[in-house]
């Protein structure tokens, strides 16, 4: 469990970082993820960049009608800003960052190394399986032991996106600041992930799932003011009550009439994709409607709408059902 | 301003740890953990998986738990560590460490110093946890021995020491 050499510097402005970047030169936010994965031998970058030492982007500010999140904010000073935690239209994004890891790990992590971090299938951070994700030849999942993998999207990789803020932050229709050697660029997450694909692929054999370039950082994250009048949820199921990675997760955010009519839908889920997984069938399903016993039995069936279960992870489809219902029954109770 | 890249060969480092200010000369590649342990000898800060999947590690970096072992030395310098080695005064035990002996807050102890360590972090920020927030507080530190019950009765018995104590 050896690290390679590398060597490492402390950012004191983004213009000096997005000059260094590279293939061989990596930003470090907590490193929660990259330092496991250079441990792994899975990643071997010859220089980090601390995003960390850089002065902007570590707090929320208010930004058309919504919020701008800082990318280097840590998931525990997210969930603690006021802006955020006294916000009803953020509380899926609380629910996902509170439910994501540990404590520990919440005050080590930034939110953009959450949106960026890899995947979690046992294949792939093997360092003995040369899984297709990082540049072998096939998904060992596909027909092996996937009881944690995805049900939607195909292949060639079956590995689910690990992120929970990334669910509930795509269900409130964010999107993301990218800053890079030309300039800046703003993309909706709907853009930002892409399914992996044989021609996207790092010089170490990596096939992405963001369209993020080896010289951009992602600097922050902007929630739109349509989500303010909305309504938010997240639910996430697990095999241990805490720190543990979704099996599945649904986000939801409606926004609905005074007659209680579903004026707006998004919805989205994790666990089950190799990115964050739009639900625009079931969007569609609770779309004019209200939230009758009926109507949230035709959402939970169009929720799992062009499933394809593997060989061990069936159980996921209906755990998707349970976990759309149990979101939309948060405001059905009275 | 071009950026200031230091290794990969070893770089002196100060580390206020416990508040004490160490020297080492240590590669870019090397975590806190292994600085501790094996530059240092403080081994009181456990390895367990080295992964951040355990709590075995946990220190407090600048008054918040982290896992040393995902953490690089490098980027410590300047910020005010706390170990398990730093947690009694002198020969006298932190209220969290007297009451995990009290309580049998523990079987082998390999979890223990992350455990008192995360404790401590958690009662300096609420003093009087509630049980949600005790178990909250304490999640990130695993205990393959299953001493919960011992360690949420010990974290609660050192909640009302250091009330009595402060009142
Ligand atoms: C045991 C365990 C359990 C976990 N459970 C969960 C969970 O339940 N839910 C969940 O969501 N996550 C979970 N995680 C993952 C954890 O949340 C991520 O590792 C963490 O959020 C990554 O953030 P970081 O800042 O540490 O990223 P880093 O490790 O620093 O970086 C990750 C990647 O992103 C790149 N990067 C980082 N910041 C930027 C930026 N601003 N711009 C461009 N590139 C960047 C890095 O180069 C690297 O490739 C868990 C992790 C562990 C170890
Ligand atoms: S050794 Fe750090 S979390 Fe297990
Ligand atoms: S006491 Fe043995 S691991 Fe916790």
């Amino acid at each position: 469990m050896t690290i390679h050499r590398f060597a490492h510097a402390d950012a004191a402005s983004l213009q000096e970082v997005v000059a260094a970047l590279d293939e061989t030169c990596l930003p470090l936010g907590g490193g929660t993820d990259l330092v496991a994965m250079m441990k792994a031998g899975l990643m071997a970058p010859e220089r980090l960049v601390n995003l960390k030492t850089l002065p902007d982007h570590h707090g929320v500010r208010p930004g058309d009608g919504g919020w701008r999140i800082g990318a280097l904010m840590t998931l525990a000073d997210l969930a603690a800003d006021p802006a955020v935690a006294e916000a009803p239209a953020l509380a899926s994004l609380v629910e996902a960052v509170l439910d994501s890891a540990s404590p520990q790990l919440r005050t080590m992590a930034t939110l953009g190394g959450n949106l960026l971090q890899r995947p979690r299938c046992w294949y792939f951070r093997n360092p003995e399986v040369p899984c297709w994700r990082k540049g072998g030849r096939r998904c060992f999942a596909f027909r092996g032991e996937n009881k944690y993998h995805t049900l939607l999207g195909g292949g060639p990789c079956y590995a689910p996106h690990p992120s929970d803020p990334a669910v509930a932050l795509l269900a409130l229709g964010a999107a993301v600041r990218l800053s890079g050697p030309a300039g800046d660029r703003t993309l909706a997450l709907d853009d930002f992930y892409v399914t992996p694909t044989r021609d996207a692929q790092r010089a170490d054999g990596y096939h992405p799932v963001t369209v993020l370039a080896p010289d951009e950082v992602l600097v922050e994250v902007l929630i739109p003011g349509s989500a303010a009048n909305a309504r938010s949820a997240y639910v996430k199921l697990m095999e241990r009550g805490v720190w543990d990675f979704a099996l599945v997760s649904v986000a939801v955010n409606l926004a609905l009439s005074d007659a209680g009519q579903v004026a707006a839908a998004r919805v989205a889920l994790g666990g089950v994709a190799a990115v964050p997984w739009r639900a625009t069938e079931a969007e569609e399903a609770l779309l004019g409607g209200s939230l009758t016993p009926e109507a949230i039995d035709r959402a939970a069936e169009a929720v799992v709408a062009g499933t394809r279960p593997l060989e061990h992870n069936a159980y996921k489809v209906d755990q998707l059902k349970a976990a759309l219902r149990q979101a939309l029954r948060r405001w059905t109770a009275d | 301003m071009a950026l200031n890249f230091r290794g990969p060969d070893a770089v002196p480092l100060t580390l206020q740890i416990n508040g004490e200010a160490h020297q080492v000369l240590v590669e870019p590649r090397r975590t806190l953990l292994s600085v501790l342990r094996e530059e240092l000898g403080l081994t009181g800060t456990k390895r367990g998986c080295g992964q951040g999947q355990c709590g075995a590690c946990t220190v407090i970096l600048d008054g918040e738990t982290a896992y040393a072992c995902l953490t690089l030395a490098i980027e410590c310098e300047g910020r005010e560590i706390v170990t398990i080695e730093g947690i009694a005064q002198g020969d006298a035990l932190h209220p969290v460490q007297a009451a995990f002996i009290q309580h049998d807050g523990y079987q082998c102890g390999f979890c223990t110093p992350g455990q008192v360590v995360s404790a401590v972090a958690l009662l300096a920020h609420t003093p009087q946890p509630s049980e949600a927030e005790i178990r909250a507080g304490m999640a990130g530190n695993i205990c393959r021995c299953g001493a919960y019950p011992a360690i949420i009765r010990s974290v609660r018995a050192a909640a009302e020491t250091m009330a009595e104590q402060e009142g």
